[in-house]
């Protein structure tokens, strides 16, 4: 266990320095030179070297990668190149929506998924099961910005139950700003639920023909007693690993559902960001966001080994 | 001589029955699947050559108005006809697929083939770097590239392109070590053939059905990744008429002229649904084996 | 349970099931018949396909839903055939018990064995779950797993196939069942571990007194653990009566030539091994007479004809054979 543990650890560091390594290259060693970004090809070059000194641009960039890395050590990300306002705390602020946005969002998806896939792996090839695969269907292929778009037709401006976009904050208390996160965080959900539908109930399906289903049958125990007791934990190691995956496509669709909401959250600050070539912030943010991936499937892969009391041993 | 002597067994596995087409033709989901994305494909060839008014033409004393005999569906806030904006926008669609799947595929196949061909550190390494890609999801490194290079449609293309590849490896990969722990590929080794010249001969064309599969599943995947580029103002460029763009110019006018907003996001869908029910009939048709339960 | 010792706990009549197989509806089970008193053991012979275990799950009530089942099954008196699956899971496990051919893959491996033994007791006695893990623990040993007490809770990738085997034998002993179903439980094991767990369920059966329906293939364990067998075919039972009767006369056809068909230790080299002429036939498009014809060496047009009756060759010793007097004169029958 502890050795599995200990790899997968190691693992995840190596992702993470990886990642912060290409970001690092991609965002500052291809562009050339920010400061000449920042103030246009027009610019002079000397008020470009000057602003290059200030923003510490003028080092080489392997010292700058270090210091990067050292900073997000301690939490110091450099201040921002347009607003000159330290970085973190721009994060920090827009954290407080996208966090709980991408909470509830992954709820609704596993609470609509796990329900759909059991009850049409539970009436395999019945009219519940063909209906509700049909939806699932549809709801693959529904673009995730027009689905939101649609929902706002209907519950903003034919319904006027909610408003069309914006967000009430958490300074009125709780509901304000659930009710503000709601319609975002259905439509981030649909495609995803739709497709995690599909794995659950194909894995449950695969499960239910594992021979241990029929002794369990053999016991005396009902179809739906079999259900909950020995098929669900089994078939949720496939269905975990979708899940796994599926948050990072949920964190680049904050980015576009952020956007048609205008909700002021991370993605949105991405976005705005590359509109003002404030590569420090989009940097930060695009670690921050694949620093989240890929701990959650970290996660997602410790908790297979306490799921599955087989894995402590394939994997010592 | 071994392997020669196979070669009707693997052709039998991998070519259709002589009855492919009378068995598609009674599979649901591939007919609708085909239907739809024919209509899709339809619609951009016949933009080459015929759109009822040009989509370039901006006329705003004309602008948002109801679908009218003249204008089909009517005319967006340019004045522009939504109709041959819809059958222009299914050219760079597809384009944008076809260019997208297109570096996953080659890029992804190579990798693959290469992972399972060659084993050992080669193998881990590719398949650890391609791990290491699903954490940056397309719509991530199209940021990354359009803060670079700044926002059009060859970065879109690029980002999404870049984002297919781990997916193929992974498929490929997975499939290719398959067929090589097969007993053709042991007899063809045991002849004497080389690494490269089994990939080709009895490697590559058994997986062919599954990478066609999968292609078709990432085109659509494609797709949507491009509208939601476009709609951000990341992917293609005005005037290039396209269906993501569309549906941001029509947000803002969702009070106004709300069926602006449902038009192109339509479009979008069902080219993914046609798409997707495509693959899943394909994967019914060309492989049995996985067409239980799905 | 007060039943006289001479009527019988199960007793099926003219059972008949079909199933929806993907080539259409096929009749996998076709007028089998069966009566076993208590501490009666009776074994049930034939290639796969042939409808044995179809007839076991049958008795399990464990066939799928688009199963249609015909006849009767009686468990002391009762009927089986319409019971809800609420009715049918409180005699599983617990009066009727089955093992699987599988032990690999019978067990959950999310689960310690303790608790898949302790499962049926908790299912149908009520009993506290320490009181279980305690019965359970008495079990395992019972069924001879070392160390039963410090295994109870491994996981079953733990223990070797045998060990497992034993596992599943102690889990469907558990509720002390009347009737136990052994369906080829010995088939994927070692061939030194099948010795032994077929004297574990010898043992377990006489110490209990339960009834056993025993499933194989392989004559030789037929002969060896059961008193009377039925040897099936084709969804039909062609042959039965007492183990040795039907191995010192052979009455049918099918019967003779499984026995040619069996490995022989000390055979001479190069002898080669019988076999029986052709294949199973689908169930679902079952020739209208005997099912056998096709493969019989002594087929005639009447057998062709109409499905042959059962003959009474002496001794309760039946024979689905219209050739019978000619069969049993050829027979080199001789007890295993």
């Amino acid at each position: 266990m502890s050795v599995f543990l200990l790899r997968r650890f190691a693992t995840l560091l190596a992702t993470l320095i990886g990642a912060s390594l290409i970001i690092f290259l991609v965002l500052d060693a291809l562009p050339g030179n920010a400061a000449q970004m920042l103030m246009g090809a027009d610019a002079s070059p000397d008020a470009v070297r000057a602003l290059s000194i200030k923003l510490g641009l003028d080092q080489p960039l392997s010292l700058r990668y270090l210091l990067w890395l050292k900073g997000m050590m301690v939490g110091d990300l450099g201040n921002s190149y347009v607003y000159g306002t330290p970085v973190a705390g721009l994060i920090a602020e827009r954290l407080v929506l996208t966090i709980p946005l991408a909470i509830m969002s992954m709820s609704v998806t596993v609470v609509l998924a796990l329900s759909a896939g059991i009850y049409t792996a539970a009436n395999h090839n019945r009219l519940g099961d063909v209906g509700v695969m049909s939806l699932t269907q549809v709801g693959i292929a529904l673009p995730n910005f027009w689905f939101a778009i649609l929902l706002i037709l209907l519950f903003a401006v034919k319904l006027q139950w909610v408003s069309a976009g914006g967000f009430a904050g958490w300074d009125d208390g709780i509901w304000p700003g659930v009710r503000s996160l709601l319609l975002p965080a259905i439509s981030l959900s649909v495609v995803q639920a739709a497709i995690l539908a599909r794995v659950t109930r194909s894995a449950v399906l695969e499960v239910l023909r594992e021979d241990f289903v029929r002794t369990a049958r053999a016991k005396g125990l009902g179809k739906r007693e079999v259900l909950w007791r020995h098929v669900l934990r089994n078939a949720m190691i496939p269905v975990m690993t979708v899940m796994g995956l599926q948050f990072a496509n949920l964190l680049a669709g904050t980015i576009i559902i952020e956007n048609v909401f205008y909700l002021p959250g991370l993605g949105r600050l991405i976005f705005q960001s590359i509109a003002n070539r404030d590569l420090i912030v989009v940097r930060n943010c695009v670690m921050l966001l694949a620093a989240m991936v890929v701990i959650v499937n970290f996660v997602v892969d410790v908790l297979y080994a306490f799921i599955d009391p087989r894995i402590k041993v394939h994997h010592l | 001589m071994t392997a020669s002597a196979d070669a009707p067994t693997v052709a039998t596995a991998r070519k259709p029955a002589t009855g492919f087409w009378r068995r598609a033709l009674r599979h649901r989901s591939f007919v609708l699947g085909g239907l739809l994305s024919l209509l899709v494909i339809g619609a951009a060839l016949l933009s080459l050559v015929w759109t009822p008014w040009s989509p370039y033409d901006i006329d705003v004393a004309s602008k948002l108005k109801p679908p009218t005999a003249a204008h089909w569906l009517g005319t967006d806030v340019l004045g522009r006809d939504i109709a041959s904006l819809l059958l222009v926008g299914a050219r760079s669609t597809i384009a944008v697929g076809i260019i997208a799947v297109g570096i996953g595929l080659t890029f992804g196949v190579c990798l693959g083939l290469l992972a399972a061909a060659r084993k050992g550190w080669t193998e881990e390494l590719i398949m650890r770097m391609s791990d290491f890609t699903f954490a940056f999801p397309a719509v991530l490194s199209a940021i990354m590239l359009a803060a670079v290079a700044g926002p059009g449609m060859l970065t879109s293309i690029t980002a999404i392109g870049i984002f297919q590849i781990p997916t193929f490896v992974r498929v490929t990969r997975g499939s290719a070590s398959a067929i090589w722990a097969r007993e053709f590929v042991l007899a063809a080794r045991a002849s004497g053939k080389g690494t490269f010249l089994i990939t080709i001969e009895h490697v590559l064309p058994n997986i062919l059905s599954i990478l066609i599969v999968q292609a078709t599943i990432q085109f659509a995947l494609a797709i949507l990744a491009e509208a939601g580029l476009s709609y951000l103002g990341l992917g293609t460029q005005p005037p290039q008429p396209s269906w993501g763009r569309m549906l941001n110019d029509a947000q803002t006018l969702l009070f106004q002229s709300p069926m602006l907003a449902v038009y192109p996001g339509a479009a979008i869908a069902v080219a993914v649904l046609g798409l997707n029910l495509l693959g899943d009939g394909l994967r019914d048709l060309l492989d049995p084996r996985l067409a239980r339960e799905r | 349970m007060a039943t006289s010792s001479n009527a019988p706990l199960i007793e099926v009549q003219n059972l008949g099931v079909r199933l929806n197989t993907s080539r259409g509806p096929a009749q996998a089970v076709r007028g089998v018949s069966l009566a076993l008193k208590r501490g009666e053991t009776l074994g049930l012979v034939g290639e796969s396909g042939c409808g044995k275990s179809v007839t076991a799950l049958a008795l399990m009530g464990l066939l799928p839903d688009s199963a249609v089942l015909t006849g009767s099954i009686k468990l002391d008196g009762r009927e089986l055939i319409g019971l809800t699956d609420g009715e049918y899971c409180k005699l599983r496990g617990n009066r009727i018990s089955m093992i699987f051919q599988e032990p690999m893959t019978a067990l959950n491996p999310m689960h310690t064995i303790g608790r898949q033994v302790a499962e049926p007791l908790r299912r149908h006695t009520g009993c506290s779950a320490a009181d279980a893990r305690r019965e359970a623990i008495a079990l395992l040993d019972r069924v001879g797993l070392p160390d039963a007490a410090k295994r109870v809770d491994a996981y079953p990738h733990q223990f070797s196939g045998g060990q497992r085997q034993r596992v599943t034998i102690a889990m469907a002993l558990a509720c002390q069942p009347d009737v136990l179903i052994a369906d080829e439980p010995t088939t994927a094991l070692d061939v030194t571990i099948q010795g032994q767990i077929l004297d574990l369920i010898a043992d377990l059966v006489e110490e209990r007194g339960m009834s056993m329906i025993l499933i194989s293939h392989d004559l030789g364990v037929i002969a060896e653990n059961v008193q009377r067998m039925m040897v099936m075919y084709g969804g039909t039972v062609v042959e039965n009566g007492e183990t040795d009767k039907v191995f010192s006369r052979m009455g049918h056809p099918y019967t003779q030539g499984l026995f040619r068909a069996r490995p022989k230790l000390g055979a001479r080299k190069g002898t080669r091994l019988k076999t029986i002429a052709g294949t199973v036939p689908e169930l679902a498009d079952l020739p209208s007479g005997c099912t056998f014809a096709d493969r019989c060496p002594l087929v005639e047009d009447r057998c062709r004809a109409a499905p042959p009756p059962v003959i009474d060759v002496g001794g309760g010793h039946g024979v689905r054979c219209v050739r019978t007097d000619v069969s049993m004169a050829a027979a080199v029958g001789a007890p295993a």
